[in-house]
């Protein structure tokens, strides 16, 4: 059987790119594992259902939980999806396998010591912590190896993207008149949005967050940081999204049973996201103080804008699943449904996760209608909302795409499909329960990113059902998606260690029903895109940053007193590694 | 670039729900007149707040027959006012808030309500609520502020106007004697 890249399986075609793919799935999936454990002691300690923790110890349960899940399973497994997806689509090795290897290790690194800081808020003699949530606001502050660790791993993803546009420049080479192959596109784009949404984090972090956490300066303008911050927060969310999407576009359709419907249409879907998703940061800002009316209602149209790429997206993948349906003998307007392949996992998973970002996208909506938004702010609505689109359409696309990713990059075949079809669809139901109470307790006004949502000036009032029951469901959810992510750890892990098959899955992924031949070669500039997306960047931003800095007090706010949770100083890094050599020495000695 | 039919009618919906959410937010905006938080609060400095000649003393002013401007001051854990002692505020009435923030960023809501906002060091959230029946209302901290954050509430109490009438001159006369 011919395959794209011409015959052979991945690992055996080019083992030097399946070895960084499962480096990068690794550290994904221990990642999944230790941020869905902290999840779960978080749904059961904010119901007051079981409570193993001090609440003061919630808040480093919940960042390790975000850092863990949405900056590092998230993105190592896009680097994974990412390699793979080049090295096939090009049907080209990495330029360099040590390069590689370069970003693997400096975000591996970053990682590492982002983790111990985090960690180190559980033991509270050694002054280190970073109890600062996955959104890092200053003043708020974090140790040190924090903020650098957060850096580094952000410069690792930097090279990861030039890993792949140096295999696309050398493809070049040889290709002059053709056009970009669709999943290094997509990869490309999703890398260009990147690079220029990072640049946001980059400038907090290094020229304000570890100059100020080391001591050098005195003090940062909170409301700078934090929009420096939201640049970076709501591209990130797509940089989630897009290998999702590209799992969607590209192989959602083979495992139906059928082709992708529009090769062009899903260029312009990935160029609109390049586009549009930087100049919307700010409606993640609709109710802070020191920002115009005018620049929240241009974040909010453009916000509205972003609906157009999902919704075609919602088009082009249900019309190329149906087809598939339809090769496999499914007809009338509904019953096709019924020919599709239920009984695998890769394709199940991919399914409900669509589905269910459906929903995701509805809930949305409401976030981004900046009004009505005055009713769910900050509360429990929110995360019900992200864990419907990251917490599921991206992590279960993620784990439904590796029960058929995996064995390509291991040569074995996966373990069990029931299991895997049991763990999606535990999901899946998990989900259902825990997102809809959170979604309903956040119209009842229970805040968010608290460890204990229970007061003694007033109780909550939910006009249907009972704060009782929205508690019961999201115990129950959470402890359903946390042995979700049981199953598909031991699933992989058995999978790893299986004998090596000469056909571990079947890789052939078909071309398009329609080619990108039709479609304008303007649609593969992707200078003039960048060009573009960087004018909208700087008319959404320009000036609300300069009022920020104006009137706020400066770059680095005014004198604003270090507050009392402040942990280590660099004085405190001296002293722990000190103590830390000590303690070394006496155990040699 | 061969588009189907069925993509153009969907794209078309597409445009129209969107073009149709806009629209209902512009006519939330201009029609009903759901202000949005801005930067018409201003700007303070947060590290002489207490020198400041109405967060130093955060509380309720009259500033017209039957509207009223309230200052709170967010910090690690309380409400100034709202936590150790309620803020009282008169039923019927329109009161514009001044809310900051002294230490960290943190979050001002009050339960049930869509008066929320963010309070950030250094900015002024200012906003304006109508206050109906007499009753109580809680408020809480929407925003992780530190390790107590989940402590963080406080208590808003509507009176009736004669009541709330005499609790001010009260604070009124009690201010001056300490002056």
């Amino acid at each position: 059987m011919a395959t794209a890249s011409g015959g052979g399986e991945f690992v055996d075609k080019f083992p030097d790119e399946a070895a960084i793919v499962k480096a990068s799935f690794l550290i994904a999936f221990v990642s999944l594992g230790i941020g869905a454990f902290f999840g779960l002691i978080q749904a059961l300690h904010r119901t007051n259902v079981l409570r193993v923790i001090d609440s003061a110890d919630y808040y480093t349960v919940l960042t390790g939980h975000g850092v863990l899940l949405a900056i590092v399973f998230t993105i190592f497994f896009l680097c994974g999806v990412f390699h793979w997806a080049v090295a096939r689509s090009l049907d080209r090795p990495a330029e360099n396998a040590l390069f590689s290897w370069a970003w693997v290790g400096l975000m591996t690194t970053g990682t590492i010591l982002a983790t111990v800081a985090i960690l180190g808020g559980f033991v509270p003699n050694l002054g280190m912590s970073a109890d600062v949530l996955f959104t890092f606001y200053a003043p708020l502050q974090a140790h040190p190896i924090f903020y650098i660790g957060l850096a580094m791993f952000i410069v690792g993803t930097w090279l990861a993207g030039a890993d792949w546009f140096l295999s696309y420049r050398a493809w070049r080479q040889n290709h002059e008149d053709e056009r970009i192959p669709l999943q290094t596109f997509m990869v490309l784009t999703t890398m260009i949005m990147w690079y220029v949404s990072t640049l946001g984090v980059a400038v907090s972090v290094v020229f304000f967050l570890i100059p100020w956490s080391l001591g050098l300066i005195e003090s940062v303008n909170p409301l700078l940081t934090r929009t420096l911050f939201w640049y970076f927060g709501h591209p990130i969310v797509y940089f989630w999204l897009m290998p999702a999407y590209l799992l969607w576009y590209t192989v959602l359709p083979k495992l139906a049973g059928g082709r992708l419907f529009s090769d062009p249409l899903a260029r312009v879907v990935f160029v609109l996201f390049l586009l549009l998703s930087t100049p919307v940061g700010i409606h993640h800002q609709y109710l802070d103080p020191g920002i115009a009316e005018g620049f929240k209602f241009i974040a909010m149209t453009n916000t509205m804008f972003l609906l157009l790429p999902s919704l075609l997206t919602a088009f082009t993948v249900v019309a190329s699943v149906e087809h598939g349906a339809r090769q496999r003998g499914g007809e009338g307007y509904l019953r096709w449904l019924g020919a599709l392949p239920w009984r695998d996992p890769a394709f199940t998973g991919m399914a409900l996760a669509g589905a269910m970002f459906a929903a995701g996208g509805f809930s949305g909506m409401i976030n981004a209608g900046m009004n009505i938004n005055y009713l769910i702010h900050n509360t429990l609505w929110v995360p019900g909302h992200f864990h419907l689109t990251v917490g599921t359409a991206v992590a279960l696309t993620m784990m439904a795409g590796s029960y058929w990713l995996v064995p390509q990059v291991t040569g074995t075949k996966l373990y069990s499909r029931p299991i895997g079809l049991l763990q999606v669809i535990m999901w899946f139901i998990g989900m259902v329960f825990m997102s809809n109470a959170m979604h309903r307790a956040g119209l009842a006004g229970i805040p968010r990113r608290t460890a204990e949502p229970q007061y003694q000036n007033f109780d909550f009032l939910t006009p249907i059902g009972s704060i009782f029951e929205l508690r019961v469901q999201i115990a129950l959810g959470g402890t359903l998606l946390f042995l979700s992510v049981v199953l598909f750890l031991f699933n992989i892990l058995l999978t790893s260690l299986g004998e090596e098959s000469d056909r571990p899955v079947d890789s052939h992924l078909p071309e398009p029903l329609s080619g990108p031949e039709g479609s304008p070669r303007v649609l593969d500039n992707l200078a003039m895109w960048t060009g573009i997306a960087a004018v909208l960047v700087v008319l959404a931003y320009t000036l609300p940053l300069a009022g920020i800095i104006q009137n706020g007090g400066g770059l680095f706010g005014g004198g604003l007193p270090v507050p009392a949770t402040v942990s280590a100083g660099f004085d405190l890094v001296a002293t722990t590694v000190t103590s830390a050599f000590n303690t070394l020495w006496g155990v040699v000695a | 670039m061969e588009i189907h039919a069925y993509e153009k009618l969907w794209l078309a919906l597409a445009l129209v729900l969107i073009v149709g959410f806009i629209g209902t937010i512009t006519y939330g905006a201009a029609g009903a007149g759901i202000d949005m938080i801005d930067d018409k609060g201003g700007t303070v400095d947060p590290a002489t707040l207490d020198q400041h000649p109405k967060f130093g003393d955060p509380g309720i002013e009259r500033s017209g027959e039957n509207s009223y401007d309230v200052y709170v001051v967010a910090r690690q854990f309380v409400f100034e006012p709202g936590t150790t002692q309620p803020l009282r505020v008169p039923a019927d009435s329109t009161v514009t808030f001044h809310v900051t923030a002294a230490d960290v960023i943190h979050g001002f809501e009050i339960v049930g309500t869509n008066a929320n906002t963010m309070a950030i060091p250094g900015q002024v959230s200012e906003f304006t609520v109508e206050f109906g029946e007499p009753g109580e209302y809680g408020m809480l901290c929407n925003e992780y502020c530190g390790s107590g954050h989940h402590v963080m509430e406080g208590q808003i109490v509507v009176m009736e106007q004669g009541e709330f009438d005499s609790w001010y001159e009260q604070q009124q006369a009690d201010g001056e004697a300490e002056n």
